[in-house]
């Protein structure tokens, strides 16, 4: 997928994640949490993975984080994504990319 | 492969936003006996993509263990009711709360979509339950049609906030105002053989309020209640629990109506009553209640 435009999925409310994507060259992730410490490679981890799954190769991707589970933070990214490109609402590939 | 259970015990159903990850991500440890998780009201119109995101995960990843995932979804009169039938069935939900149901043909039209998401997304046809919920007068009148809409419908549930300011009332403590309809849909519910379920209770400080509505619903022969808040769940499992002496009476009514009927003997004595076989239905629901609430341990259920 490509990222057209800036958008933002999440909230940073307790147990969640903001997830904000820009169009980028390559991908360049920053992550802010509360838990960087224990989980920060984690995050890491899962967000790369689930960018790779969506096949987004460029996009710069701010993470703030408030101690969300792996689901949420896969979850943020997704919608993000599928905001960016403007088909978040309909016709989701459940089980397929979005898994 | 989990399997479909109309008629499961259902005491509780306590709804949540299945935008807020701090809410879903461990509701089954309240003990509810279902959790409904809300694409409806409690999703802003701007989240509703980013709470079916979160709620595909939910389902996919946290272990709610033997309490079932309902979800409600949006109503027929808005663009997202689709997309959310689609996740619901991806994602593995028990079932589906149709929310301001008033027609079979509602039902009937999220069947269909039910039935064409199972085929989809590789899920054996059938598996998704429906439930409906009544707001509205129209609703209220057409119960046993919406009921008997679909082999999938396993209850209806009142929706007490719209339908008062449909009737032009509000909450009144003694429950006046929501007599008619609550008869109605309990008497439509056992006539198709579905259960019933009341209208949450918004006060979170009346407990006794609360104490006393369910009481009420539980009396009137209701299967169970939403709540909105784990405050409310002790209080309405103790009134929907069989007490002692209504097990053992229970437990009485179902050997002696067994021991006679191979003696051949259709009337007798039990405490003092007279019995027949019309008691043993509502003696046998009492034992699966307390054997399913694990306070009857014995073997006549």
């Amino acid at each position: 997928m490509k990222v057209n435009e800036a958008a933002v999925a999440g909230t940073l409310e307790s147990s969640d994640v903001m997830v904000t994507v820009e169009p980028g060259e390559g991908i360049q992730l920053s992550i802010d949490s509360s838990v960087i410490n224990q989980y920060g490679r984690a995050i890491r981890a899962t967000v790369l993975e689930t960018l790779d799954r969506l096949e987004v190769t460029d996009a710069k991707v701010t993470v703030v984080d408030h101690g969300a589970l792996d689901c949420t933070i896969k979850a943020r990214v997704e919608c993000a994504v599928f905001r960016a490109e403007g088909v978040s609402e309909k016709n989701i590939p459940w089980g397929g990319a979005v898994r | 492969m989990r399997k479909p259970e109309k008629n499961r015990l259902r005491r509780t159903m306590m709804f949540m936003s299945a935008q807020k990850p701090a809410l879903v991500k461990d509701a089954y440890i309240f003990g509810a006996d279902s959790v409904i998780l809300d694409l409806e009201d409690a999703v802003a119109e701007n989240q509703k993509d980013a709470a079916r995101f979160s709620l595909y995960h939910t389902l996919k990843s946290v272990d709610y263990g033997s309490t079932e995932r309902v979800v409600r979804i949006n109503a027929l009169d808005t663009p997202h009711w689709a997309e959310d039938v689609r996740v619901c069935v991806a994602g593995g939900a028990d079932a589906i709360r149709i929310a301001k149901c008033e027609s079979a043909k509602d039902v009937q039209v999220i069947d269909e979509a039910v039935t064409a998401a199972e085929k989809e997304f590789g899920v054996p046809e059938g598996t998704t339950l429906l439930m409906a919920a009544l707001e509205s007068p129209m609703g209220i009148i057409n119960a046993l049609e919406i009921c008997k809409a679909s082999p999938r419908m396993f209850g209806i549930a009142l929706s007490g906030g719209d339908y008062r300011r449909c009737l032009h009332t509000k909450y009144y403590p003694s429950g006046s105002e929501m007599l008619a309809a609550r008869g109605q849909m309990i008497i439509a519910a056992r006539a198709a053989g579905v259960q019933c379920f009341d209208t949450v209770f918004t006060n979170f400080n009346d407990m006794e309020g609360f104490r006393a509505e369910t009481q009420l619903i539980k009396e009137m022969g209701f299967d169970g209640k939403s709540i909105v808040t784990p405050k409310q769940l002790a209080i309405a499992h103790e009134i929907f629990a069989p007490t002692a002496k209504e097990i053992a009476e229970a437990e009485r009514v179902v050997f002696a109506i067994r021991e006679n009927a191979k003696k051949g003997v259709g009337i007798f004595l039990v405490d003092g009553k007279m019995l027949d076989i019309a008691f043993v239905e509502g003696a046998e629901r009492t034992l699966s209640l307390a054997k399913a609430t694990g306070l009857y341990k014995g073997d006549l259920v």
